[in-house]
C-alpha cells in the first residue's frame, strides 16, 4: 500500500530534478529544509528521525540534495522526508513537506480489533513492518 | 538542451550584451585602480566562456572549463575585493548558478578534535553551492611538520568537490606568492586543479595615490593640492616601512587622517562651512608617524 503523506503524494514520486526545484523555491522563501527518516510511517508517527541538522543559509538546492544522496546511501530502504521551515514571525512552521524515499515494498497496514472494557471495539491501524525489529523492518 | 534549430551565425557581441556581464567588467575597470594583468586575465576568462556558450548554440559539445583559481600577491593588492567580483562576472556568464560568494580561512573549515573536520567542511561547501567559494591563505590548510594535522582531512574533501562537483562551485585559493607556491608543490592534487593563476602585482605609488583619493571621495572628502603632494610623498616612505599593505594602506592611513581632519576643526573652537569639513589639510597627513619615523 502506498503511503500518501505530505505534499504531492498523489503524483508518481518526483525526480530528482523535480525536489532540487521544490528545495530551490523553499531556499528562496527563506525557509530552512530538513531530512527525515523512519521505518515506521503511521500518520501518527510525527517524529521522525532527523538527518543532522536542518539547513540554514544555504543558497542553492544542489547542498540538500547531497545530504539526500548520502541519507538514502544508509537509509534508502525506509521513508524519508523533506520539509521547509518558515521561522518568520507569525508563521514558525513547516511550510512544506513530501516524501522523497520509500522503500521498495510498502507493506501497509492491517486493522486490529481490541476489546475494550464491557467488550467494546477499539480499532488500531497497526503497519505490518513493525512486526519485525528495527532495522530490517523494509530490509 | 533546448530543441532550438542550430543557428546559421552568432553575433558575439550582442550574446555578450545579453549576458549583462559587460557592466560587471566595466564595474570592475572603473572602481579598481591599477590590476591590468588581472583585469585581462579576467577579461580573457569572459571570452572562453562565451564563446563557449555559442559553441554550445551550434551543439558542440563542450565539457564546461575547469575554473578553480588561485590569487596570489602581497597584502591589500585587492584579493577579496576581486573574489567577490568574480563569483558576479560567472554568475553573469552562467558558469555558478546563483553568484554568491563564501569566504572562509581555516578555522572555518578545520575543525578541533577527530570527527569535527569533516562536517565543518562539509557545511561551508554545502552553503558555497552554486557560487565561489574563497579560500584566503589556503596553505595554513596543510602543516608539513604535522602529518596528523585535520587540515589533511579538509584538503581531501575539498579535492574530491573541486572534481566531482565542477559545475556547482568554483573554488579560489588566495595568499601570498611564496607560501602558495610551497603549498601547490606539497599538494599536487590542488596544482592539478586549478587551472588559473593569477597574479596580483604590487601598487606603484601612483596607483595608490589614485585608490586613496577613490576612497576619499567615496566619503565625500577632498584633498587640498598641499595634501596631495603631502601624501605622494607619504606613499613611498611608508611602502619602506614595515607591514605596509598596498591599498590597505591607503584605507588605514586615509582613517587616521579623518581623525585628526576632525580633531583639527574640533580645537579650532569656531564656525566651520562645508569646504573645511570635506577637506583633508597637508598638515592631517603630515603629522604622521611615518614622517615622523622616516626621521
Ligand atoms: N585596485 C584597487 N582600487 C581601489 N581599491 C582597492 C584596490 N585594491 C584594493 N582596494 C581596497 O583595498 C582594501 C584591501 O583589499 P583586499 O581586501 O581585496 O586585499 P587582499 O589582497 O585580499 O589582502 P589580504 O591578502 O591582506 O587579505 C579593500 O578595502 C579594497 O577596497
Ligand atoms: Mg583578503
Amino acid at each position: 500500500m502506498r503511503i500518501t503523506q505530505g505534499c504531492f503524494s498523489f503524483l508518481p514520486d518526483l525526480t530528482d530534478d523535480q525536489i532540487l526545484t521544490q528545495v530551490q523555491y523553499c531556499l528562496e522563501q527563506g525557509w530552512a529544509v530538513n531530512l527525515e527518516y523512519t521505518d515506521d510511517p503511521h500518520p501518527r508517527n510525527t517524529y521522525w528521525e532527523m538527518w543532522g541538522l536542518p539547513m540554514f543559509d544555504l543558497k542553492d538546492a544542489k547542498g540538500v540534495l547531497i545530504e539526500l544522496t548520502k541519507c538514502r546511501e544508509l537509509h534508502g530502504d525506509k521513508y524519508i522526508r523533506l520539509s521547509g521551515f518558515d521561522s518568520s514571525h507569525g508563521c514558525e512552521s513547516i511550510r512544506i513537506s513530501f516524501i522523497v524515499n520509500r522503500p521498495a515494498n510498502e507493506d501497509g497496514f492491517r486493522l486490529e480489533r481490541v476489546e475494550g472494557r464491557g467488550r467494546q471495539q477499539h480499532y488500531a491501524t497497526r503497519s505490518y513492518s513493525l512486526d519485525r525489529p528495527e532495522g530490517t523492518r523494509y530490509a | 538542451m533546448t530543441d532550438q534549430p542550430t543557428p546559421a551565425k552568432v553575433n558575439l557581441a550582442e550574446e555578450f550584451d545579453r549576458s549583462g556581464v559587460g557592466p560587471v567588467l566595466k564595474q570592475l575597470d572603473d572602481e579598481l585602480i591599477g590590476l591590468t594583468p588581472v583585469k585581462q586575465r579576467i577579461r580573457e576568462i569572459a571570452a572562453l566562456l562565451l564563446v563557449d556558450r555559442v559553441r554550445q548554440k551550434f551543439g558542440l559539445s563542450a565539457e564546461a572549463p575547469t575554473l578553480h583559481m588561485s590569487f596570489t600577491g602581497n597584502p591589500g593588492t585587492g584579493k577579496t575585493t576581486v573574489a567577490s567580483r568574480m563569483s558576479e562576472i560567472l554568475h553573469k556568464l552562467g558558469y555558478v548558478r546563483r553568484g554568491h560568494l563564501v569566504s572562509v580561512t581555516r578555522d572555518d573549515l578545520v575543525g578541533q578534535y577527530i570527527g569535527h573536520t569533516a562536517p565543518k567542511t562539509k557545511e561551508i561547501l554545502k552553503k558555497a553551492m552554486g557560487g565561489v567559494l574563497f579560500i584566503d591563505e589556503a596553505y595554513y590548510l596543510y602543516k608539513a611538520e604535522n602529518e596528523r594535522d585535520y587540515g589533511q582531512e579538509a584538503i581531501e574533501i575539498l579535492l574530491q568537490v573541486m572534481e566531482n562537483n565542477r559545475d556547482d562551485l568554483v573554488v579560489i585559493l588566495a595568499g601570498y606568492a611564496d607560501k602558495m607556491d610551497k603549498f601547490f608543490q606539497s599538494n599536487p592534487g590542488f596544482r592539478s586543479r586549478v587551472a588559473h593563476h593569477i597574479d596580483f602585482p604590487d601598487y606603484k605609488d601612483a596607483e595608490l595615490l589614485a585608490i586613496a583619493e577613490g576612497m576619499l571621495t567615496k566619503l565625500h572628502y577632498k584633498l587640498s593640492p598641499e595634501a596631495r603632494r603631502a601624501l605622494s610623498e607619504y606613499i613611498p616612505i611608508r611602502r619602506g616601512q614595515s607591514h605596509f599593505a598596498n591599498a590597505r594602506s591607503m584605507r588605514n592611513a586615509i582613517d587616521r587622517a579623518r581623525l585628526r581632519q576632525a580633531n583639527r576643526c574640533f580645537e579650532a573652537r569656531q564656525e566651520i562651512d562645508l569646504d573645511a569639513l570635506v577637506t583633508i589639510e597637508a598638515e592631517d597627513i603630515r603629522r604622521s608617524r611615518v614622517f615622523a619615523q622616516a626621521g
